[in-house]
């Protein structure tokens, strides 16, 4: 098809190489792939933020006077289920990292471009039936799904939304299982393992977890499925059947997802932060290790969700110290970021703003995570807000953060326009703000004995839950904010250049959006990763 | 097919965001490899309930395997293996590009696979009608039936989804047996076969496993 030239846009790239819907529904670009996806999620984004606000709507006053309890049941496990499968779980991965894998490593595309489109098609059609769950009343099991409650005694959509869940996971394991390969396979030449930009790295750690986690999860909710449908008795105790298995089962996947939550975006700020602080990363070697050793030590703490319900005390110290374990990996990255920007010549940009915003949130979500891997402590807080702010602080402080950011770093490569710097650093700020007011007041909530899960509560629990409530609205005004300015800069954007943040990487050696293959042609890499310092500088202000 | 491809590159089945047709094949094959490790994880969680509920209750496993029908299980292993043979002796004449050969090999493992899912929709419909089948109508004689219908859960679980791979195996070797009488594979260009033919072998080990922990547990207290 004939490309008609962008203004300012001169050159043939993937965006106007072809035209109209089918040249998108049909295309095997992993760059527009990535855009199909950052579609789809941010639609789930907004549903999933929606039941977010009517839960703190809600909380508002002590008594449950907006909804009923089982309408507020619904609405926590939608949220849940929305943000967890359909947001966050494909949030850097399939968005950033299918964007970026291939032309990081100076490949055409992934491996399996087919196989790439097929998982976005998988996750629609795992949305489809997501939707279909919360138009036709949703389900209200909590994101978890506990027996027998999800088998025995609930008459809402339970396996609609199991399956939903189910058909998503496929659209994981698709992805991992291309990136895998790609980074295995497609690397160009010179680009060996320990010159892989660290966003790399930590992709590949992901993808392990997807590939070796979503299955077990799969085969957990198939079983919930044939439980309510023809009563199987797997997880069933009238039949003798163990919960506690569903439970081992559920989070042998969902504790790893966590990790397949955070770890993409802890690529992204190593991105981030080498860049704006113009140092390579220090200790690139611990760091690339360090995702590698979360992946697998993620892998080994899973009853740590478990230490009240009735697992034996010897197995909950066992997982209580491997859970401690996980902190070394974890505190290696924040300590190597830290020292990335020691002495570098830090500028304030909104991406860096964002990693600034991750490093700290995802330390507080991480020391809290040590409270709850306590045995002791952990009988005082589970299951109440203290676990809900720390879970945040990783889930929406750290990834949702790192996302935003990486969003903003690689928009210029994305869309070929530069974001309005100002309202990118005031949408930061009010990100930042608003997430802190919202979640901060949970850990003490928590710490008071507020429990999650119930949609009244304690006068006295009030003032902490307005604050609460307020944070959350100023949150939503934040996410709004970089929808608005994204959609105005892909008009009347500034035109970005090939490399707008003097940035290392083969990706900023590429125009701007990059041509459908990527590179015009094959580059060889004879450098290491982050050679900042030798590589040009290109100055950045404004 | 091909003009007798000579030079790699010019392979008309080169993807063409590969460099060449061993980095294509290559990735197919770890690809492969890499997705049966996912099959290995979504079976191992029904082994581990399996493991789980023959300790917990190991007299009603005993029993429930004894309901099973031993000839069923044994000729269909027999049936899986031969089925495995013929899917090697394909998989090595599409590498030597005996395109005959390949094309009657996977139709016989075709009918194998056909022939395992006819001798299991009998044996299913055993089953069915001797109310083995979990829920409201299962029925069992003897003590502890609520355990014996744990078992026929992880039963009916296992052998199911393992029928649904099967099922999914014989229609791919279907499209690939289409591909192959239109010449498609040969010495160049194989890795499809190569691929199915891992599927296949996985199914099938599947089987392998499924077989002793189902039919054959209870095997010495009955002879």
């Amino acid at each position: 098809m004939a490309a008609i030239p962008l203004p300012g846009a001169e050159h043939e790239n993937y965006l106007n190489k072809e035209y109209g819907i089918r040249s998108w529904l049909l295309t095997t670009d992993h760059k527009r792939i990535a855009l199909l996806y950052l579609l789809s999620i941010t639609f789930f984004f907004f549903i999933g933020g929606f039941f977010a606000l009517l839960i703190r709507l809600e909380l508002l006053t002590p008594a449950g006077d907006l909804v009923q309890a089982d309408t507020y049941n619904k609405l926590f496990t939608m949220h849940g289920q929305v943000m967890v499968f359909f947001f966050l779980i494909p949030a850097v991965p399939a968005v950033l990292g299918n964007f970026l894998i291939p032309i990081m490593i100076g490949a055409k595309d992934l491996a399996f471009p087919r196989i790439n489109l097929l998982s976005w098609y998988i996750f629609i059609i795992g949305g489809c039936f997501m939707l279909y769950t919360i138009l036709t009343g949703g389900a209200d099991t909590g994101w978890t799904f506990y027996t027998p409650l999800s088998t025995s005694f609930l008459d809402t959509h339970v396996v609609a939304a199991a399956v939903a869940i189910f058909i998503a996971g496929f659209s994981s394991i698709l992805t991992g299982l291309n990136f895998i390969v790609t980074v295995h396979r497609m690397r160009a030449p010179g680009m060996t393992w320990s010159r892989l930009p660290l966003f790399v790295w930590a992709n590949y750690a992901t993808s392990i977890i997807q590939v070796l986690g979503t299955p077990v999860l799969a085969i957990t909710l198939a079983l919930v499925a044939l439980e309510r449908l023809f009563h199987f008795g797997i997880f069933d105790p009238q039949k003798g059947g163990d919960p506690l298995l569903f439970q081992h089962l559920f989070w042998f996947y969902s504790h790893p997802a966590v990790y397949i939550m955070i770890l993409p975006g802890m690529g992204v700020v190593s991105e981030i932060v080498a860049c704006f602080s113009r140092k390579r990363v220090f200790g690139y070697k611990f760091m690339a290790l360090a995702v590698i050793a979360i992946a697998v030590f993620g892998f080994l703490v899973w009853a740590h969700h478990m230490f009240v319900a009735g697992i034996s005390l010897y197995a909950a110290l066992v997982f209580s110290l491997l859970s401690y374990l996980v902190a070394v990996p974890s505190a290696i990255k924040v300590f190597n970021w830290t020292a990335t920007m020691y002495k570098g010549s830090i500028s304030y940009t909104t991406p860096m703003l964002y990693a600034f915003g991750f490093i700290g949130l995802f330390t507080m979500g991480g020391l809290t995570g040590l409270f709850l891997a306590a045995l002791g402590l952990d009988v005082h807080v589970t299951d109440t807000y203290f676990v809900i702010a720390h879970f945040h602080y990783i889930m929406v402080g750290g990834m949702v953060m790192a996302y935003i950011g990486g969003l903003h770093f690689w928009w210029p490569k994305i869309s070929g326009r530069m974001y309005p710097e100002s309202w990118g650093r005031l949408a930061a700020l009010t990100i930042f703000i608003g997430f802190n007011l919202t979640f901060f007041p949970q850990f003490i909530l928590g710490y008071l004995g507020m429990p999650r899960r119930y949609w009244q509560y304690s006068p006295e629990y009030q003032v902490l839950n307005v604050l609460s409530t307020a944070g959350s609205t100023i949150l939503a005004v934040g996410y709004v904010l970089p929808m608005v300015y994204f959609l105005w800069s892909m008009r009347y954007g500034k035109v970005a250049d090939e490399n707008p943040w003097g940035a290392a990487g083969l990706e900023w050696m590429t125009a701007s959006p990059p041509p459908t293959f990527n590179f015009d042609e094959t580059p060889e890499v004879t450098w290491e990763a982050y050679n900042y310092g030798e590589a040009k500088e290109v100055p950045v202000e404004r | 097919m091909s003009d007798s491809a000579t030079v790699a590159d010019h392979n008309p089945a080169l993807q063409h965001h590969f460099a060449d047709m061993e980095q294509q094949q290559q990735a197919a094959t770890m690809g492969m490899w890499v997705f049966l490790i996912t099959e290995i994880m979504f079976f191992g969680g029904m082994f581990l309930a399996y493991m789980v509920y023959r300790y917990m209750y190991y007299a009603a496993f005993v029993a429930g395997s004894q309901a099973m029908d031993f000839w069923y299980g044994t000729i269909n292993t027999i049936v899986l293996i031969c089925s495995s043979l013929t899917m090697a002796l394909a998989v090595r004449a599409s590498q030597v590009g005996q395109r005959k050969a390949l094309v009657a090999l996977l139709i016989v493992t075709m009918l194998f696979g056909c022939a395992f899912m006819g001798i299991k929709a009998i044996e299913y419909t055993g089953h069915w009608r001797d109310h083995q089948f979990p829920g409201a109508s299962f029925h069992f004689e003897g003590p502890d039936p609520q355990h014996i219908e744990i078992f026929f859960s992880l039963y009916w679980a296992m052998t199911g989804f393992h029928a649904l791979h099967m099922l999914i195996g014989i229609v791919v070797v279907g499209f690939i047996t289409f591909y192959a009488w239109r010449g498609r594979y040969g010495p160049d260009y194989h890795n499809p076969v190569e691929n199915v033919g891992l599927y296949w072998h996985f199914v099938d080990i599947v089987w392998i496993y499924l077989y002793p922990l189902l039919y054959l547990i209870s095997h010495k207290h009955t002879g």
